[in-house]
């Protein structure tokens, strides 16, 4: 099977799972600004997305190319370790255009993955989760503003979250634009273009996310 | 003028294959800056051999940048600090009196030292071999016109056709990938018309031998045509992935 046996291949799972975790980004990070203006309007996209069929199915592909994208990067780790060789090099420099995103995008993915451990824990345990097995207060569960409210009024909380974006802003930088590139889309004129527009998703899909706790820790300083 | 500098070395000593390596120190007196990079190491050897020691082994051979034989990894960069340029292109001039210079062989998985600062390159050889041949039409000599190509095109295919197969790319990358040599051979011929008839078996022979050879990855960090002394662009390796893609799509 060439998506696993060959390194284009395993590049192209890469950018695929990849390209599409973006997109849900893209939208949940536009669904959360949401919360800002309307409480209620949120709620209503929160109830949207509770235990439907459409949002369970939504769910379990998400996970799934978490998990794709995860087991393959930590495949492609190992391997790129071992075609390093026994011996390091003494003196190592990085190259002028080489980001430092393109060189931890591991160590940024394990970061990520923590994080999003962390605000499965606190968002959707509390929610979808309690939906679908009925245990757990059924009354708060629809309610996803109480909950941003709850956590981001604390300021420790905003403060790691604000903190853990900046992770995924580095690994969207090299990532997103990484992933064309993967697919085979790109070319000497649009790789300087590509490079710029990922720099704009990720700061957009970036800035979108810290909106919200930027904001609940400005109106908790106010009082 | 006549300006010298002193230098520190400090070379990678390893007596063959199997044995452990490490680092050897020597002070070099009164070194032209006009010197090349290799001719400073060729008086090192001569020292060496005065002091009836063992001299640094070492790969060189055109020295003049288009023979892709010179390597050495010099103050953590393929062919030294200058862009664009080989090792044997390299000169004094662009070190300071007194610098230590750490000179360490190719470090990968896909190229074995075979001693000191000599790594067998082989692989590329049979990464070439596995590309196979490009169908000719024999007999009378075609009209040169008879085909036409873009210039956009000629251009493309002639930049990477300037890979000289050093193995630098593949000693730069952080995932050992010989990804760009690999590129550049498949692009150059995948480019013209001539190759397109041939492309898409030998853009997956090329592929499965490097991944069989024991090179890592690609993970798009571009370390490879930084280091590059041909300056062969990454996006080759898009088009790169673009044939083999299409060609598993087509089978």
């Amino acid at each position: 099977m060439w998506l696993i046996d060959s390194s284009v291949g395993r590049k192209f799972i890469m950018g695929i799972t990849g390209g599409f975790l973006v997109l849900f980004l893209l939208f949940h990070s536009l669904m959360n600004v949401v919360v800002v203006f309307s409480p209620e309007a949120y709620n209503a996209i929160c109830e949207f997305l509770g235990a439907n069929w459409y949002a369970v199915i939504g769910t379990l592909v998400l996970a799934a190319g978490v998990v794709v994208h995860f087991l393959y990067a930590a495949l492609l780790t190992v391997q790129n370790l071992r075609a390093r060789g026994r011996d390091r090099y003494a003196v190592t420099t990085r190259q002028e255009g080489v980001s430092w995103a393109s060189k931890n995008m591991f160590v940024l993915g394990i970061i990520i993955i923590g994080f999003l451990v962390l605000h499965l824990i606190q968002f959707w345990s509390k929610m979808q989760l309690v939906e679908l097995t009925g245990c757990g207060d059924h009354e708060l569960a629809a309610d996803g503003a109480y909950w941003i409210q709850y956590y981001f009024s604390q300021p420790a909380y905003a403060i790691v979250y604000i903190v853990l974006l900046c992770a995924l802003w580095f690994h969207l930088t090299h990532g997103v634009w990484s992933c064309l590139h993967s697919l085979g889309l790109n070319n000497k004129t649009w790789l300087p273009r590509l490079k710029t527009f990922a720099n704009i998703v990720a700061t957009i899909v970036v800035l979108l996310f810290i909106s919200v706790p930027v904001y609940y820790l400005i109106v908790n300083c106010l009082g | 003028m006549d300006k010298t500098i002193n230098v520190t070395l400090k070379v990678w000593r390893q007596a063959g294959p199997k044995a452990k390596g490490h680092f050897e120190t020597y002070k070099l007196d009164n070194i032209s800056t006009d010197a090349s990079f290799l001719e400073m190491m060729d008086i090192l050897n001569e020292k060496l051999i005065s002091e009836r020691k063992e001299p640094v082994a070492f790969d060189h051979d055109c020295r003049e940048g288009i023979c892709g034989m010179c390597s050495l990894y010099i103050n953590g960069h393929p062919h030294g600090p200058d862009s664009e340029i080989t090792t044997c292109q390299l000169h004094m001039r662009k070190f300071k009196n007194g610098e230590t210079i750490t000179i360490e062989p190719w470090r990968s998985a896909g190229f074995p030292v075979i001693k000191d600062l000599m790594v067998d390159r082989s692989a590329y050889d049979k990464i070439m071999q596995a590309g196979g041949f490009v169908s000719v039409s024999t007999g009378g000599v075609p009209d040169g016109n008879a085909i036409p190509i873009p210039k956009a095109a000629a251009d493309e295919a002639m930049d990477a056709a300037a890979c000289i197969g050093c193995g630098a790319c593949a000693a730069a990358c952080k995932n050992g990938s010989a990804m760009l040599f690999v590129s550049a051979k498949v692009s150059q011929l995948a480019l013209l018309p001539q190759g397109k008839v041939e492309a898409k078996r030998r853009v997956k022979a090329m592929l499965s031998k490097m991944d069989e050879l024991g090179f890592g990855n690609c993970t798009n960090t571009g370390a490879c045509a930084a280091e590059c002394p041909k300056a062969i662009s990454i996006t080759h390796i898009a088009r790169l992935n673009r044939e083999y893609i299409k060609a598993k799509f087509a089978d």
